[in-house]
């Protein structure tokens, strides 16, 4: 009998893994000695979909099989073979796909690509809720708390605060009633490891938080997901009923004293509801507004009771703690960042997936060993960590190590662990417009400074890759950059000028490039560049001046095209359907 | 014509008294029909007990909440970080001039309507759009109009 586990997360389906099942299921119908089994997305998104094949206890790794595929690779299975170059992992044959696992460390993630997120069985059976059941057999709370706190477990969801120290604070409030919350609004564009976690292991964080309500004494837990996550929404509510089912969750837990009973709450859509107190405003039903701390909500948050917030990523943290214990915990990462991390590779960059490294892992290592350097061999301009509320750092700092001490040194954020990658065809400018453009829809408008503030840095950004730049507004955009930081009420004023700082602390010759010189290096800013027909590269073939939508790209079959650039609105189409590269940018 | 509202009764009566549930019954009455029409805020407003103000104040908090419909074809070009850098801004345009429409419009046939989006996750395969609740990722201005054709194909056998 030969196993076929399917990643089957929102990123393999979107790869293809839909047809790719379809097929499989067609192909596999008449034919005995199959078992076909869904699972999450074992991090290598770049090569999905894919298949592990596990027989007599070994598992293949198969790669990019799309359902073109599907047939020759029952043929072979079924007549006991293997593709090895479809291969891309496997214990004992080397592939080019090694480098990408080498240097991870799976505790958070060891199971999402192996167990089905829809089968408690599955869970259970690679040793899940064995901790909740641990700590409710023969641990206090407070031991509870002081094993988290020896760990040094740090939040994951961005600030990095000691989670032990979070879950002290709600446990010594005094108040009977008491709420858990696990923040799986993950907002930030260009992170998706909540997603994957809880779509690929939504048990893994149950069981930490429920860990955490025995601790802090919480009797109700939500999850607050948001709705873009449709297919983690409906996961994780499987998941609940099952937890349910065996008594795992609701009343009298395991035959204890301990009661939690959970609720699914789908977030609709607002990146400041990432700030805890925004977020217990959502729960609650109104606008996400975040209010003053203090009160902190370990001591009057959700409906006014002390609550405990921590991020998916967290709380998946806590069973694996638990069960090994705080020391072997702390063996992985730095002195003040212990554990690892989990990373979404997303950008320019040739593998993107999703990676758990020890911390103190450089970000060199995570481009050149785990992503194989940036596509097509370019060079590497920077790295944006952190999201709306980070920065960009710099090739020449690709040294650093991931710790938070290090990345906050460098003006960016650790972040929830978004990682997207950029070479030279980025703007630097662009980029911090787009995250301004970004922060400036998303404040909730409470505080002048983010809500004003904000937006008259769009405009300035606007201004200079628009060519219209003053020498002044570096200077400007720094001094309105300071002054949001230290007027405005959440994190999300406080950290949403760090996109535009840190590229101007480290790209500043761009700023500058576009403000004096009126030029764009990167060639993106479309005010500053133009699109020209090279004259010996053009064949006449009159595809660009097909698809050119304002007829700016001229001429007849056979005959040399020009671009009028008085028409031209530089959207590029000419360029991508031009096949001959007779498109130039200058 | 009185506009019928009975799909909202069922909402209602089942989040009846419990509290904080108001985004929850806009979520669950806008995936009736696509978007909240008016009445139906009045009479969200009329049962819980808040004022309409209140109501209106939370829906055009969250990206969420439409007010007016949408298109058979609901595309979503994601404009995250990973797409950003990938041209998310040529596939919206790409999109937008194979439409005749601009993103936040619906084609007068009432067909596909092309909204932008902050981030839909799937950022290993950018640039991403999606269309219903089906992701299409690694896209090209030229794949994306093959994409939109299809689906105009589709539409005009059907």
């Amino acid at each position: 009998m030969k196993t076929l586990r399917i990643g089957y997360n929102s990123c393999g389906i979107a790869a293809g893994a839909e047809e790719t099942l379809a097929k499989l299921n067609d192909v596999i119908a008449e034919k005995p000695g199959f078992r076909l089994v869904k699972t999450g997305c074992n991090g290598m998104c770049y090569c999905e979909p894919i298949i592990d094949v596990i027989e007599d206890g070994v598992t293949y790794t198969y790669g990019n099989l799309t359902a073109d595929k599907v047939e020759k690779f029952i043929d072979a299975m079924e007549k006991g073979m293997h593709i090895k170059e479809w291969v891309i992992k496997h214990p004992a044959i080397s592939t080019d796909h090694d480098s990408y696992n080498a240097g991870q460390v799976k505790l958070v993630t060891r199971n999402i690509g192996v167990i089905d997120p829809e089968n408690i069985g599955d869970y259970l059976a690679a040793g899940g809720y064995k901790a909740l059941e641990k700590v409710i057999r023969t641990m206090s709370p407070q031991q509870v708390i002081d094993e988290i706190k020896a760990s040094g477990l740090r939040g994951r969801g961005g600030a990095g605060f000691s989670c032990g120290m979070k879950w002290q604070f709600a446990k010594d409030a005094p108040d009977d009633e008491k709420y858990m919350i696990c923040n799986g609004d993950e907002g930030d564009p260009g992170a998706f490891m909540d997603r994957s976690t809880l779509e690929g292991n939504p048990h893994s964080v149950i069981e930490g938080l429920a860990i955490g309500a025995y601790a802090v004494g919480a009797r109700e837990g939500f999850f607050y997901v948001r709705a873009e996550y449709p297919l983690a929404v409906k996961r994780l509510r499987i998941a609940i009923e099952q937890a349910s089912a065996r008594g795992f969750i609701g009343q009298n837990i395991l035959g204890s004293n301990f009661s939690l009973h959970l609720h699914l709450v789908e977030g609709a859509g607002a990146f400041v509801c990432g700030e805890e107190t925004a977020l217990i405003s959502s729960i609650e039903g109104k606008r996400g507004m975040p209010r003053t701390r203090p009160p902190y909500p370990a001591i009057s948050g959700l409906w006014g009771k002390p609550t405990n917030n921590n991020n998916v990523e967290t709380y998946a943290n806590v069973p694996w703690i638990i069960q090994n214990g705080a020391e072997a915990f702390a063996k992985y990462g730095t002195k003040t960042s212990k554990g690892t991390k989990v990373f979404a590779l997303a950008g320019k960059i040739k593998r993107g997936g999703m990676i758990e490294v020890p911390m103190g892992t450089t970000i060199n290592e995570i481009l050149t060993n785990i992503g194989m350097g940036i596509q097509n061999d370019r060079a590497c301009k920077a790295v944006q960590m952190g999201g709306p509320s980070g920065g960009c750092i710099p090739f020449h700092l690709f040294d650093t190590p991931i710790d938070y001490e290090s990345i906050t040194a460098t003006g960016a954020i650790m972040g929830s662990g978004g990682m997207v990658f950029m070479d030279e065809d980025t703007c630097m400018v662009d980029i911090a417009r787009y995250f301004l453009s970004f922060t400036v829809d998303e404040s909730c408008g409470k505080c002048t400074f983010c809500r004003i503030g904000t937006k008259k840095m769009l405009e300035i950004l606007e201004r200079i890759t628009k060519g219209r730049g003053r020498e002044e507004d570096i200077e400007e955009l720094q001094r309105l950059g300071q002054a949001i930081i230290k007027g405005s009420l959440c994190g999300l004023g406080q950290t949403a000028p760090n996109p535009v700082l840190t590229t101007i602390r480290y790209f500043k010759h761009e700023y500058e490039a576009h403000i004096k010189d009126h030029k764009c290096p990167a060639k993106k800013c479309r005010a500053l560049i133009t699109y020209r027909i090279l004259p010996d590269k053009c064949t006449g073939c009159t595809l660009c001046a097909k698809i050119c939508p304002v007829g700016a790209a001229q001429g007849e079959r056979k005959k040399i095209h020009i671009i009028d650039p008085e028409i031209c609105t530089r959207c590029g189409f000419c360029k991508d359907a031009c096949k001959f590269e007779a498109i130039a940018v200058e | 014509m009185e506009n019928n509202l009975s799909y909202i009764e069922d909402v209602l009566n089942r989040y009846k008294g419990k509290k904080g549930s108001l985004i929850t019954i806009l979520q669950q009455v806008q995936a009736k029909k696509g978007y909240l029409e008016q009445e139906a805020l009045e009479l969200v407003a009329k049962r819980t007990g808040m004022s309409t103000a209140s109501i209106y104040g939370v829906v055009t908090f969250y990206a969420q909440f439409r007010l007016t419909p949408i298109g058979k074809h609901l595309i979503r070009v994601c404009h995250g970080t990973a797409c950003h850098v990938q041209n998310a801004e040529g596939l919206t345009e790409a999109i937008s001039s194979e439409l005749g429409i601009k993103a936040g419009e619906t084609t007068p046939d009432g067909l596909f309507t092309i909204e932008t989006v902050a981030c839909l996750g799937c950022c290993s395969l950018s640039p991403v759009i999606m269309i219903g609740e089906k992701v299409y990722g690694k896209l090209t201005t030229d794949k994306a109009r093959k994409i939109i054709r299809d689906y105009k194909k589709m539409e005009m056998a059907s």
